[in-house]
């Protein structure tokens, strides 16, 4: 019998990361696409760091800054009694983490590739920066917004490292199915595996092939 | 009145410039700005509307305009490669500016865009999208109307198409224009008065006829 629960878990882990990165890296994304400041290659290499770094390294960081003696830990616990790690609050939190350069670099490259002068024209006509980036800059960036929300999504269905050392295994809690099919092969529960498995490669190919289709057809409709 | 009074160094290829301009310009003139790439004229009209700083001070109706964002100025743009609204129809590019239906319906008629009103941007041709430009920069019925090469793009066709079309709005609306122009012919139809700059100075200023020396029955040479 497959047990649900892993993919519910994974579901709700990755669509909150995703709402949550994309009402964050718009306005960051944007500036980065917008700013000249010489510090524009520091955040880049920053944000981008999760992409190069081993899970091991970044879930240990994560952990220090997560725990109940660190400063954010901390204040969590005694202000909100929130605890962070191993939860799904924590969880959430280091999703953020690791899929931050998922959502933030094709924002800031479909910021970076709109016409200049089209977002000048919006200036002129009296808007501000928010209804420039609300109705002319996002709905101009489709292919982009798709890329970053999607991906993001699929890479935090994906997450396995980061997520096992922030949330272990707690059952309906932290148990993602990155996380079940784990415990499964070193149970030697092959054949559970295998369902598990399956599953996720059917999904992560439906979102991916979805992703591509999209994007082909925005640029045929371009084309023309 | 328009007083402009602007200073501002400019890095070109042919090493750096003094942008250094002094002008009058009075209410409901249409003036066209000539001279050779890299002399200034594009700045000129970007730094009237807001996009580009400098030092120095733009005094319409006795009101300083220095330092004043794009969106405080009552300014219309026409931009060399149209910079339309691409996620919108044509007339959501002019309602867009304001929601004044009326006033759109008035520019479409006037450039014969009624019946493509409903149709997306990236389905017209390039005289279409320029008449669309066109409209959308007199939709906040501004105090003075800039255009950078409006008929560059274009080719001999649609040239006098819009032409007439600029004419018809100069008429209709008496703005204060300021237009950037390569081509001798459509500037002196459309000039009362013509502006040549050389390395950032005016070199020349004056009623069309003073500036422009008639040749043949229909073309027209600078006299420098």
């Amino acid at each position: 019998m497959i047990e649900l629960s892993p993919f519910i878990l994974s579901f709700k882990l990755a669509g909150l990361t995703t709402v949550l990165l994309f009402s964050l890296c718009v306005p960051f994304a944007w500036w980065m696409s917008q700013t000249e400041s010489k510090s524009k290659p520091i955040f880049e290499a920053i944000t981008a760091l999760p992409i190069v770094l081993p899970p091991s390294v970044l879930g240990f960081y994560i952990l220090v800054l997560l725990s109940p003696q660190s400063a954010i830990g901390g204040f969590f616990e005694e202000i909100f009694g929130i605890k962070l790690l191993f939860s799904f609050t924590g969880l959430v939190v280091a999703s953020c983490f690791y899929s931050l350069p998922f959502m933030i670099q094709p924002l800031q490259n479909g910021f970076e590739s709109l016409n200049k002068y089209m977002l000048e024209a919006s200036y002129l006509a009296g808007k501000s920066t928010i209804q420039t980036i609300w109705y002319v800059a996002l709905p101009n960036m489709k292919p982009a917004l798709m890329t970053a929300v999607i991906i993001t999504f699929a890479h935090t269905v994906g997450e396995f490292g980061v997520v096992l050392m922030i949330g272990g295994s707690i059952p309906y809690e932290t148990r993602v199915a990155s996380v079940a099919i784990y415990e499964m092969v070193e149970m030697m529960e092959y054949d559970k595996a295998h369902i598990y498995s399956a599953i996720m490669v059917a999904m992560s190919f439906v979102v991916l092939l979805s992703v591509y289709i999209f994007n082909h057809k925005q640029k045929k409709i371009g084309i023309i | 009145m328009i007083k402009i009074e602007i200073q501002k160094s400019l890095h070109g290829s042919k090493g750096t410039m003094l942008l250094d301009i002094e002008l009058e310009i009075f209410k409901g003139e249409f003036v066209v700005i000539m001279g050779e790439s890299g002399s200034g004229k594009t700045t000129l009209l970007r730094i009237l509307a807001g996009l580009e700083k400098s030092e120095g001070n733009i005094w319409i109706e006795g009101k300083s305009w220095q330092g004043l964002s794009p969106q405080k100025r009552s300014i219309g743009f026409v931009f060399q490669d149209y910079a339309l609204f691409e996620n919108m129809s044509v007339k959501e590019n002019l309602l867009y500016v304001q929601k004044n239906h009326t006033l759109a319906d008035e520019l479409l008629a006037l450039t014969e865009l009624t019946s493509l009103s409903s149709r997306n941007v990236k389905m017209l041709s390039g005289g279409q999208k320029q008449r669309v430009s066109l409209c959308r920069a007199m939709m906040n019925k501004p105090q003075l109307l800039l255009m950078d090469e409006p008929l560059s793009a274009l080719d001999t066709k649609m040239k006098i198409k819009l032409q007439e079309e600029i004419i018809k709005l100069h008429k209709a609306f008496g703005t204060t224009t300021l237009m950037v122009s390569h081509d001798n012919e459509s500037s002196y139809l459309l000039a009362d008065r013509i502006i040549i700059l050389d390395q950032g100075k005016v070199i020349k200023d004056g009623v069309k006829d003073d500036v422009f020396e008639k040749v043949r029955a229909v073309r027209y040479t600078l006299v420098l």
